[in-house]
């Protein structure tokens, strides 16, 4: 796992919201962007943030209940994570922010666009769930290892070596099983998407980039389609060559239509 | 002492091969394999084996419920039970368990215990479980919540068993604005509730806590004194003395006429043990969220394949450390004075069928032990003072204890 507190300028932050402590790394300068993780939870400074943070001031949190931030024992639903990340938000100060949410960190941002729009300069979807899709089932990590999931978000095993190493750490396995309840906990059923969801995401008048992975086991793409469908000002980017951890396998691939995405620059 | 039957109900005659060929018989592996024609004869056979269980002199007929998988025949433990509560007279029904955690309702639940009770005329003893992590999965029930709906469950019951209606109930997981079922109870204050368990120190002291019996289901025989300890402790801890009243044993029991017979039946009990059937992967086993904090980096790396399965110890292993005792009436009496000495149940369940023994081997196991088995048990049983929770009449549970009979807590709270 990359040590965040290893890499050059990147910061550790811990910020007090409904009683509990939300983690999060920031790194350069610009144009705010913050990056909600996957259900597996964000292994640490990855490529993809040290990309954008040459162009924007990158802010990395762990939803709360994952990696270092608390777990909010009455947090339900993703929805939830969603209230819990909007008071994150304005607690920084930041004025208005590009948030980019992949997978899972998708869902919990398309549900923040529907409940704060006020704070948002932009939307990036990547591979985001969410949605039921029509077309093809999202890969249900339940009946999987913690291993089989991680992997099958990657095309490329390689990429997957770049960012988790080829050994199975105490220090990892712990972590994927924290995040593991805690996507349980709010995601169980239905898995992975919301029903109340959709008929929300008309009003979201966000400049929204919808990114899908063009090897995509674990979300089809079909979500990523409904989601472009369903918000008025979205298009959707595919990103070839790649599983469905797109931050991980292709970074400067997703850094450069995100940097495309930010204000002035669209 | 309190001696029950008990088979897992196994649904015996699906293709094993196709099982061994998936690598496991749970959750996935797929019900096309369920033959319900066969299915129909063996419900049959089993309601046959019951009905003589009671006859030969059983005191109690234990049920359970688990999903999903061929080594049990039994989704639905009220179902069981009720046809019991009908087609027999005297045997106590004893559901171990109830898995709380994955009912929706509690309260429909809660009415159906009621009718059992009545229709049986005061025979049931509810026990109730957690549930095994892949019950929760076939059954959608989130195993995050799974201990928070155990004890709201819990409550809901025994609230509703106990106080008069109508009542509102406004939980974390079940809300009701009327609880007022027009269905009580027979036995007052409530039907007993007797907890099984595997050894999981939470359990132990749970229901040491409420007084309430814990059966061990086939705890290594070595492992009780640990067992035991962590309940008497929790049980001091709430102020009253435990004793073989709160102990239970499950413990697979196989009788024949000659020994050979015996044995070859016998090793049918490892048709549950992995070889053939009950093979889960360990995710599924203990998803996220469902085990002990402390046991978080072990089922882990259980899940992720960095520690091996335990595979069941072999049959001859099995046989000399008494987790399974198999033979003549008179080799199976000298077996379980070994189990009883060491255990120190009141409430022994033997667990008698399994994997593909035939009805009629079935039968004469059932008629041998009633017969030679139980007889000789009773008297072992006075013989140690091992006087069950009927016998001595005690409490259903902490809550129904007079205070009188209740000393100052002699240890930490736990």
């Amino acid at each position: 796992m990359t040590a965040p507190g290893g890499a050059e300028g990147v910061s550790e932050r811990h910020t007090e919201v409904a009683g509990g402590a939300i983690r999060s790394w920031w790194g350069g300068d610009g144009p705010v962007v913050v990056v909600l993780h996957h259900s597996f939870g964000n292994p640490g400074w990855l490529p993809f943030h040290r990309e954008l943070s040459e162009r924007s001031t990158v802010v990395a949190p762990d939803l709360p209940g994952f990696g270092g931030s608390a777990q909010p024992a009455w947090a339900r639903h993703p929805r939830d994570l969603a209230l819990l990340m909007a008071w994150w938000i304005r607690a920084q100060d930041f004025g208005q922010v590009t948030l980019v949410g992949c997978g899972f960190g998708g869902w919990v941002a398309a549900e923040l666009s529907t409940m704060s729009p006020e704070l948002l300069a932009g939307l990036v979807l990547v591979a985001p769930a969410g949605l039921l899709p029509k077309e093809g089932r999202i890969l249900d990590q339940v009946l999987i290892s913690h291993s089989e999931y991680v992997h099958a978000a990657f095309e490329d095993q390689k990429a997957y070596e770049a960012v988790y190493g080829t050994d199975l750490t105490d220090e990892l396995l712990l972590a994927w099983d924290m995040n593991r309840e805690m996507t349980t906990r709010v995601a169980w059923k239905p898995y992975m998407y919301n029903r109340r969801l959709p008929p929300l995401l008309a009003h979201v008048q966000v400049p929204t980039l919808v990114v899908a992975a063009e090897s995509d086991r674990i979300i089809p793409r079909s979500c990523a389609e409904q989601y472009v469908e369903l918000i008025p000002q979205a298009h959707l980017e595919i990103v070839p060559n790649c599983g469905h951890a797109v931050d991980m396998e292709q970074p400067s691939v997703l850094a450069g239509h995100v940097a495309a995405h930010l204000p002035g620059a669209r | 002492m309190f001696l029950s039957y008990f088979t897992e109900q196994p649904m015996s005659t699906y293709p094993e091969d196709e099982g061994l060929a998936a690598g496991f018989t749970s959750v996935l592996f797929s019900n096309k394999f369920f033959d319900p024609v066969e299915g129909s004869r063996l419900y049959r056979e089993r309601l046959a084996e019951y009905r003589l269980a009671e006859e030969v002199g059983y005191d109690g007929i234990m049920v359970n419920e688990h999903h999903n998988a061929p080594y049990c025949m039994q989704p639905r433990i009220t179902v069981w039970s009720s046809i019991l509560a009908a087609v027999t007279e005297r045997a106590k029904i004893i559901q171990l368990g109830n898995p709380l955690p994955t009912y929706d309702s509690p309260l429909q639940f809660a009415e159906e215990i009621a009718m059992i009770d009545m229709i049986s005329e005061g025979r049931l003893v509810s026990g109730i479980v957690r549930g095994a992590g892949q019950e929760q999965i076939c059954l959608n029930a989130n195993p995050a919540y799974n201990r928070e709906r155990f004890d709201e469950a819990h409550d809901l019951l025994v609230k509703t068993f106990t106080e008069d209606g109508p009542f509102s109930w406004e939980g974390e997981h079940y809300q009701y604005r009327v609880v007022n079922p027009w269905a009580r109870p027979l036995q007052k204050p409530h039907p007993r509730i007797w907890v099984p368990g595997v050894f999981s120190a939470e359990t132990l002291e749970w229901a040491a806590r409420h007084r309430y019996p814990y059966i061990s289901l086939n705890t290594p025989l070595h492992l009780t004194g640990q067992l035991w300890e962590i309940y008497d402790n929790a049980a001091r801890a709430v102020g009253y003395e435990p004793g073989p009243e709160n102990r239970g044993y499950l413990l697979r029991v196989h009788v024949q006429d000659t020994e050979e017979k015996a044995l070859e039946c016998a090793r049918e009990f490892m048709w549950m043990q992995g070889q053939f059937t009950g093979v889960g992967h360990p995710y599924w086993v203990s998803p996220s969220g469902y085990g002990s904090p402390d046991r978080r980096l072990l089922y882990t790396k259980l899940a992720n394949g960095l520690i091996p399965r335990i595979n069941a110890a072999s049959f001859e292993e099995q046989l000399a450390s008494h987790e399974i005792v198999a033979g003549t009436p008179d080799q199976v009496i000298a077996a379980l004075r070994v189990v009883l000495e060491t255990c120190r149940p009141s409430i022994l369940m033997l667990w008698g069928n399994d994997g593909k023994v035939g009805h009629p081997d079935a039968m004469r196991c059932i008629e041998l032990t009633g017969q030679e088995v139980l007889p000789a048990l009773r008297e072992m049983g006075d013989e140690l003072g091992l006087h069950d929770p009927f016998a001595l009449d005690t409490p259903v549970s902490l809550a129904y204890t007079p205070p009188d009979q209740l000393r100052a807590s002699t240890g930490t709270p736990v």
